[in-house]
């Protein structure tokens, strides 16, 4: 299944005018500040709000097409959806709420039910299917939401804020479940977050909205290591790394370790260094810091305001600098030098999905 | 301090003119006097009416209920304060209106008995008709205040599943508007039950034909208090039964018939 969308609606305070594109099998991710309008663009796709201009088209079918007055309507869309707010049937227990979407296009109680107790069990949910919604923690009520939408096997995925109502121990919990279903079952999906750990860990792509406007695009390392804009920076121009902490310390995939806050819980996580908290030196530094790597420049990107560093070594790494501090330094692509960051400075987001 | 004395003085004034009549009551005869042929013919007639206007207010009023909640249109709110206005309305007026549309020459009297043979003033239907008059209001108000009570999310994730706006309506909305229907419906048929001014004045009030129970009361106090008092009675203690019964089951926090 492929998506070709260019959203456009007037807002209260702006206008959404974006363009998403999700290639069969892909997973995109969405990221945006509060109110920067992604939610209107999952409403638009899943056909709960008509366009105002632009095109959905799926697979090359038009859903939605105001110059022509196309519209299809959400229910003959099979595209899937998972709200922030579960959204679950309250008078419904678990196995019915899954087994809804079923029902609602013909296939028999039994069945359908059979179907959804299925579903649930692949959410690792099985023996809650007799419960109702008000007697599910926030995580397994996601869970339920999402085996609801992929009961229905639509033909593309739609995460609205999955995660983002949930506490971290139970995020890290429906991340796996959403990697789990992302990756087997090769379903395209469209991601909409705020948090870079959700991206890294789901999506192929990223898209990042800013008021209505997409800002920037592509691939999570080409936007780690060329934020445009100050928001992109910040929030997803942040240096993730996968490994497993033992006492301190987390250890990457090919063997490094990175010293971590001591209190860091053991087990499979990712490491999140800032790229501000990555000091340069010339010269191996002598300090408090725990963390010190011999690092080659790759590459300079540089900016008024910041200059961001990209640097090869144990671990691939973004540096920001500012200007006085690049004065300083000098670096040109291809020099040698020590990058150091402290245990302290170093964040720490639990991921049960590995 | 205060409060709770004025709402002591509160209480009694609903309580004291129910134990008046208690007291007043002929308890010898009540029994008699209460399975009198008039009385269980103006019973039969009530339960009868009654039952057929809440339907009435059950099948009409919940689409009107829907379009007033969730249709912004012109003139909607004249719309709204029409459906509503038997509410505010002095019954009797309610019934002069009535015959004014439906009566022998009213607006829809000569048509409605041209094409249907249907003459509806001084019939049973009459009745029907005031009390669904004066009852189904209830039943919309109650409905759509829960109707834009409701959270209307819920019923976008059903349509992603899906289902087709009916198909939501019926699995997502109904259960969710459930306690609020059945409420709307014992409001409804509780004021269609005591009906008495509209009936008389477009049905008139004959025996076993529109003669429902508050009208045979009212013709007793003249002739036999005594059976007056007793149908009285009577009446409270099935509208109470039927109030407090419904609502442990219905409209209480703790029934099962709660969704939330």
């Amino acid at each position: 299944m492929s998506l070709h969308a260019r959203v456009v609606a007037e807002l209260p305070d702006f206008r959404l005018d974006v363009d998403v594109d999700i290639e069969d099998g892909e997973t995109v991710a969405v990221l945006g500040p509060n109110g920067a309008g992604k939610s209107t663009l999952v409403k638009a796709i899943a056909g709960l709000r008509p366009l105002d201009e632009g095109v959905i088209r799926v697979d090359g079918i038009v859903f939605d097409d105001p110059d022509t007055g196309v519209f299809v309507a959400p229910e003959r869309r099979n595209i899937g959806v998972v709200f922030q707010d579960h959204r679950l049937f309250p008078q419904l227990d678990a196995v019915d709420n899954v087994a809804f979407g079923l029902r609602a296009r013909g296939m028999s109680r039994t069945e359908a039910r059979r179907l959804a107790l299925a579903w649930l069990d692949r959410v690792h949910l099985g023996d809650h299917a007799d419960q109702r919604p008000d007697t599910l923690s926030g995580g397994q009520a996601q869970r339920v939401a999402l085996a609801r939408a992929l009961a229905g096997e639509p033909r593309l995925l739609l995460l609205d804020e999955p995660l983002a109502a949930l506490d971290a121990a139970t995020r890290a919990e429906v991340r796996r479940d959403l990697r789990t279903h992302l990756g087997g079952t090769k379903a395209s999906a469209l991601l909409i977050t705020h948090d870079p750990v959700d991206a890294y860990a789901l999506a192929d792509r990223v898209v990042v909205i800013e008021h209505g406007l997409v800002t920037q695009s592509g691939g999570l390392s080409e936007v780690t290591t060329h934020p445009k804009s100050r928001y992109v920076a910040d929030l997803v121009g942040t240096n993730l790394v996968p490994g497993t902490i033992d006492a301190g310390v987390l250890r990457t995939g090919n063997d490094v370790g990175i010293a971590v806050p001591a209190d860091s819980p053991n087990g499979p996580a990712f490491a999140s260094i800032r790229p501000g908290s990555v000091t340069l030196h010339r010269t191996e530094p002598e300090g408090s810091a725990r963390n010190v790597w011999s690092v080659e420049v790759v590459e300079l990107d540089v900016r008024a305001d910041r200059i961001r560093v990209r640097l090869d070594g144990p671990i691939g790494l973004v540096a920001e600098l500012t200007p006085s501090g690049h004065e300083a330094l000098a670096l040109r692509p291809g020099d040698r030098v020590w990058a150091s960051v402290k245990a302290s400075e170093v964040g720490i987001s639990e991921d049960f999905s590995r | 301090m205060i409060a709770v004395l004025m709402a002591g003085i509160a209480v009694a004034f609903f309580a004291l003119p129910f134990f008046g009549l208690l007291w007043r009551v002929p308890w010898s005869e009540a029994w008699s006097l209460l399975t009198e042929p008039e009385s269980l013919e103006a019973l039969r007639l009530s339960v009868y009416c009654s039952l057929w206007a809440t339907a009435l207010a059950v099948v009409f009023g919940t689409p009107l209920a829907w379009v007033l909640a969730r249709y912004g249109f012109p003139g909607r709110r004249i719309v709204r304060a029409l459906c509503l206005l038997s509410l505010v309305l002095p019954p009797v007026v309610g019934g002069v209106a009535l015959f004014a549309a439906f009566g022998r020459r009213g607006l829809l009297g000569d048509p409605l008995f041209d094409w249907f043979g249907v003459r509806l003033p001084f019939s049973t239907a009459g009745v029907v008709l005031a009390q669904t008059f004066v009852g189904m209001p209830f039943f919309v108000l109650t409905v759509e205040a829960a109707l834009r009570g409701l959270d209307r999310r819920t019923e976008d994730a059903a349509r992603t599943l899906g289902a087709s706006p009916w198909y939501a309506f019926r699995r997502v909305t109904l259960p969710a508007i459930k306690p609020a229907l059945f409420a709307g419906a014992v409001l409804a048929w509780a004021r269609a039950f005591g009906e008495f001014g509209a009936t008389i004045t477009f049905a008139g009030n004959f025996p076993g034909r529109t003669r429902t129970l508050p009208l045979a009361v009212y013709l007793a106090l003249e002739s036999n208090p005594g059976q007056a008092l007793v149908l009285s009675v009577f009446m409270i203690a099935i509208s109470f039964a039927v109030i407090v019964g419904l609502r442990d089951r219905w409209l209480g926090g703790s029934g099962d018939g709660d969704p939330t």
